[in-house]
């Protein structure tokens, strides 16, 4: 079963909803970025991606003494009036071993998903993603349009361009990855949703 | 022609080391793999550029040269001035407040700082044309309408609010006026083209484009880049612009209202020059206009480009060589709050039907307070620049200037936030 995913650009409204931002997440990136650089200081990869601004490089160790890294630059979302939408960024396995994403979650919602995309009877569909998303050792795993992404299901209001969406990502281990991400309009990565994982 | 000052260029280096740091500071993997060393290498040698030759080396590279975005001003003032620039005026969309404003300052945030250090904005997956931002700079300026927006109107300097009408202005409207300003200046048009089109992409949502003005200096490499570029009437343009970070915190840099400090002014002229006119005149008469040397830009009472006027030096006839008339005179800063940094670029519209030319001036004036600086300084010109026979200011627009801002900030915070 499959359905259409809504274009965010046509739906897009020029809302004058006064409602207080949400740039109260800002400092977790902050925060994020010096544990990176206090936690891993001989790991190069954490500066290779310029810091910039609210949608810059940010980085999230472990909890408590693990040296597990993940680093998370370019993150945005896809404006939305309603429904649905999506988050990309660019995730970075600093560490040794591979690591999982298991799920996540947004300001956005209450219902997000990972999801991959596939080639299902001939047209490129997008589904959730069995086990999650699994980041080799020192590699780096992109979510963007068209390929794997974070889905963010039952929007409870819109995502408006230039809004900083909270993200969390989970990990197999438990950790817990934050970062924001920037909202801009965008026609791209909208693609047939095939609701099951295969 | 704008300050000398060390600020803000990277210097080229090597080219292949800068472009691997630049391409591989891109987030993922890049496909710019022909930029790589031996590719470049291989350019150089074809062009039989010797390591001797490091002039040519350094121009064949330039593309890759970054100018920093996060710092106390904004980049694009005190920057060295870059060949290419656009000036794009922005209206507010109505019932837009301080929500929305902020938001759009934050992509403008955003785009502006990865498109200055070579990185794509989010959403674009243009590297290659990004990797190449040829010293681009973003700098944003905000007019009247947007203080009112956020009901900050308090907040707009008065002579930002209304500039004063001086007895030479023909003003039209369509080169006029802008509750936001994006000045976007680079050494390669592409770069600039680029930079440009998602500024304004990104500012659809929250207003609408007003006018918009493409200008030019001298392309990269034609002089040393310390020669004062001339404008369309042959003139060098801008030597009397301050220098150095003593004399541009001076003449450049706001010290009130609080918001401001660190921020700027700006008054964007656009001059109408009668080309023409200026052909038929004869070099002897253009330097009298001028006071100044077609050749190099040295006063016409001897010395050289950086020696003022003399009013006194008498011809063998007995009369003045210099007349008090003459634009570098009257132009002449008379105090020191009268000093501001131009940013002068030519443009060159398509000429009329009748061949005629649509070419000028877009004459940026940047200084710590219009008030003090470009009102009596322009006031004194409309009077009696001997300039204005061939000159007519068609176009004007004000802007405050926030400061620079830091990293995990937005332009305008202070505004908005203060």
């Amino acid at each position: 079963m499959s359905t259409r995913l809504t274009s965010t650009r046509s739906t897009s409204t020029r809302s004058t909803d006064l409602r207080t931002r949400t740039l109260r997440t800002v400092p977790v990136i902050v925060l994020a970025g010096s544990l990176a650089l206090a936690g891993c200081g001989t790991d190069d990869s954490a500066g290779a991606a310029t810091p910039s601004g609210s949608s810059g490089t940010s980085t999230v160790g472990a909890t408590g003494a693990t040296t597990e890294l993940i680093t998370v630059s370019d993150a945005w979302a896809k404006t939305a009036d309603k429904g649905m939408t999506a988050v990309y960024a660019t995730l970075r396995n600093t560490t040794d071993k591979p690591m999982t994403i298991v799920s996540a979650k947004t300001s956005a919602s209450g219902r997000s998903e990972l999801h991959e995309m596939a080639m299902v009877d001939g047209q490129m569909v997008m589904r959730p993603k069995k086990g999650g998303f699994v980041l080799p050792a020192k590699a780096t795993h992109e979510l963007k349009p068209g390929g794997d992404h974070i889905m963010v299901l039952d929007l409870t209001k819109p995502v408006k361009p230039g809004q900083e969406v909270g993200v969390d990502l989970t990990l197999d281990n438990k950790t817990v990855i934050s970062f924001t991400a920037l909202a801009k309009e965008t026609s791209a990565g909208e693609e047939k949703y095939m609701t099951e994982a295969p | 022609m704008t300050g000398r000052s060390d600020q803000s260029a990277k210097p080229s280096g090597p080219a292949p080391s800068r472009r691997s740091v630049l391409l591989g500071g891109a987030a993922g993997a890049v496909g710019a793999a022909s930029l790589g060393a031996a590719g470049w290498l291989a350019v150089r040698d074809g062009l039989g550029v010797g390591d001797s030759a490091g002039g040519s080396l350094a121009a064949a590279s330039f593309g890759a040269q970054t100018v920093t975005f996060h710092g106390t001003h904004q980049p694009g003032i005190a920057t060295p001035a870059q060949a290419h620039a656009a000036f794009i005026a922005l209206d507010l969309r109505k019932g837009q407040g301080v929500e929305p404003v902020r938001r759009w300052l934050q992509l403008l945030t955003s785009d502006a700082a990865r498109l200055m250090s070579g990185r794509v904005p989010l959403a674009s997956e243009d590297r290659e044309i990004a990797a190449l931002p040829a010293r681009l700079t973003v700098t944003v300026g905000f007019g009247p309408g947007l203080f009112d927006a956020i009901d900050r109107g308090d907040q707009c300097p008065d002579v930002i609010r209304a500039l004063p009408a001086f007895a030479t202005d023909r003003l039209r409207p369509e080169w006029s006026g802008g509750d936001l300003l994006l000045q976007v200046c680079s050494d390669e048009p592409q770069s600039l083209a680029f930079a440009s089109r998602w500024l304004v992409r990104d500012s659809r949502e929250f207003a609408t484009v007003r006018w918009s003005q493409r200008g030019f200096t001298r392309a990269k490499g034609t002089e040393p880049d310390a020669a004062t570029p001339r404008n369309l009437f042959g003139q060098r343009d801008g030597t009397i612009n301050p220098r150095g970070a003593a004399e541009l915190d001076t003449a450049v840099w706001s010290r009130s209202p609080d918001w401001l400090v660190g921020g700027s002014m700006l008054v964007l002229r656009r001059i109408a020059m009668d080309l023409e006119a200026w052909d038929d005149l004869g070099r002897p008469a253009r330097e009298f206009a001028l006071a100044r040397r077609m050749s190099d830009g040295a006063p016409t009472s001897g010395g050289s480009e950086f020696d003022e006027p003399d009013l006194k030096r008498l011809d063998a006839q007995g009369l003045p060589v210099v007349d008090p008339s003459a634009h570098a005179v009257v132009a002449k800063a008379q105090n020191p709050a009268e000093v501001m940094l131009r940013r002068g670029y030519s443009y060159d519209d398509p000429p009329a039907r009748d061949g005629s030319p649509n070419s000028g001036l877009i004459f940026a004036a940047y200084q710590a307070d219009a008030a003090t600086a470009f009102v009596p300084v322009q006031r004194r010109l409309a009077e009696k620049d001997a300039l204005n026979t061939w000159i007519t200011h068609i176009g004007s627009a004000t802007f405050a200037v926030p400061p620079g801002c830091p990293e995990g900030g937005y332009l305008g915070q202070q505004l908005l936030e203060g």
